[in-house]
């Protein structure tokens, strides 16, 4: 598997850090707890496109918003996460 | 028919001819007591504790392949009860329990081999992890031994001890871990199950729930609508997919987990042994083939194969440990998909769904837990409660805060 970082290019998937459902971008507030406690753990955990949450752990570090088919493994798009955030505000 | 020597003597004096296939292969009923969604290992004893222990007589299983296909197929056959925390320590020391009497309780050759578990540690920090964890177990009532290198040393004599990053400083030994036959355990117990009346009905997947007012009336299936009292879910590595038909979002993620056997090599690892650097970890078949995986890939996945880089970690881990496996030739490796949970904990408990039962979350954990989990999930659903020794597998853990995370991770599933 190969992600192609915005700032880096293409590279092996082995310098990236997966941190998991790109939901995590969307924090809800800390007195919700029941938003809260879906926010930590629930997950939709999908066979087909997901987006997540990677690290360029071994590059620029960046966090980055992958949309990945979990069965094939294919990469559909790639966007730093930064940006995404900044879109749904 | 009851299996004994007797049997095989007179069997084998007549051309074997008095075999019968072991179950039926049954069309479905319009309805059931109880319908357990998954014929594997977990699914087929809850069947067995279900029918045996509380005298349910009217259960299915439907398989949506074949009997025994799924994890319980593909796994590294180790049994263990070396756990740390409350909640899993007290459920794995009742399934080696029940292990421990497989055999007899099912009048099947499960080929239980308590030949010891190993778990090795290279510096002070993991040794005294490992002493804790000892005494944890031996709270419980389980049997942990902790070596010193040298206790270490004349136990499995052919491991790197020396090794320059790695060094052995010690190890935690539970003589009565081990493995057993995978496949015999599923079979041993589909056999039970349909001695005592279940249905065993395979190719048979289901498709949907029928849900009325809050309560489960039956599922939806390939071979048409099977009516229940009760469903339970035991379907390892689809729990979300399934769960999501009744309209359930769960604390679970599925990954990948590879596992590795080397072609047949003569008898040189009596025992199972963990690579306390990496995970690592590897014990011989009765066939000859060394048997070993580690790590899950690390993100998520349903391709049931697994990717080149963990192939290359779990080898380098090998070599460290062991650099004599490094001559022996990899026969096979394989992927199977694992309901990663949020803490590394399973699930056995009710859905907001009256009459929805779940049992899920099992991690890379299953395979030592099918029959304490088979007897926990059967005792929910035929009582309502929980039993004794799986009293905090709740569902709502992760809500109220009772996680149960062994490996002190967080919610991070692809770190358990």
């Amino acid at each position: 598997m190969r992600i192609s970082c915005p700032h880096c290019g293409e590279r092996d998937h082995r310098e990236f850090e997966y941190l998991g459902s790109a939901k995590l971008l969307e924090r809800p507030d800390g007195g919700d707890r029941a938003a809260f406690h879906d926010y930590v753990f629930q997950r939709k955990n999908p066979t087909g496109e997901n987006a997540e949450l990677w690290q360029h752990v071994m590059g620029c570090s960046a966090w980055l918003y992958v949309v990945r088919n979990i069965t094939t493994h294919e990469i559909t798009a790639v966007k730093l996460a930064r940006d995404v955030k900044a879109a749904a505000r | 028919m009851h299996y004994s020597a007797l049997q095989i003597l007179k069997n084998g004096l007549t051309g074997n001819k008095g075999w019968k296939p072991v179950w039926r292969d049954p069309e479905p009923k319009k309805s059931y007591d109880i319908v357990i969604i998954g014929g594997g290992g977990h699914g087929l004893a809850t069947a067995y504790y279900l029918a045996k222990t509380h005298g349910i007589q009217n259960i299915a299983v439907l398989e949506k392949g074949y009997l025994g296909g799924g994890n319980v197929g593909r796994n590294t056959t180790i049994v263990r009860a070396n756990y740390l925390l409350d909640g899993n320590l007290e459920f794995y020391s009742h399934s080696l329990k029940l292990w421990e009497n497989l055999e007899q309780e099912l009048n099947y050759n499960a080929m239980l081999s308590q030949r010891g578990c190993l778990l090795l540690a290279h510096n002070d920090g993991q040794f005294d992890g490992l002493a804790r964890r000892g005494n944890a177990n031996l709270a419980t009532g389980d049997d942990a031994v902790l070596m010193s290198a040298d206790d270490v040393r004349a136990f499995t004599p052919y491991l790197n001890f020396d090794d320059a990053r790695f060094p052995i400083r010690g190890g935690l030994l539970q003589r009565t871990g081990g493995t057993a036959r995978h496949d015999a355990v599923a079979w041993g117990y589909a056999r039970g199950a349909d001695m005592r009346g279940v249905d065993l009905i395979q190719n048979c997947e289901v498709t949907g729930f029928r849900i009325e007012g809050g309560k489960i009336k039956g599922v939806e299936t390939s071979r048409g609508y099977i009516g229940a009292g009760k469903v339970g879910m035991s379907v390892a590595g689809r729990t979300s997919q399934v769960a999501q038909m009744a309209g359930l979002r769960l604390p679970i993620e599925s990954h990948v987990l590879q596992a590795f056997v080397t072609e047949g090599v003569k008898p040189v690892i009596d025992t199972v042994i963990s690579f306390g650097m990496g995970h690592f970890y590897i014990s011989q078949s009765d066939k000859g083939g060394l048997v070993f995986g580690g790590d899950i890939d690390g993100y998520n996945s349903y391709s049931q194969r697994g990717n080149l880089p963990m192939v290359e970690h779990v080898a380098e881990a090998g070599m460290a440990l062991m650099p004599m496996i490094g001559k022996s030739r990899m026969l096979r490796s394989w992927g199977g998909i694992m309901d990663m949970s949020m803490d590394g904990s399973p699930i056995i408990d009710k859905t907001p769904i009256e009459g929805l039962f779940l049992n899920g979350g099992w991690c890379y954990g299953g395979f030592k837990a099918v029959p304490a989990a088979g007897a926990a999930f059967a005792h929910l659903m035929a009582t309502g409660e929980k039993a004794t020794w799986a009293t905090k597998f709740n569902l709502n853990r992760f809500e109220t805060g009772h996680v149960i995370d062994d490996e002190g991770t967080g919610a991070r599933p692809n770190q358990h």
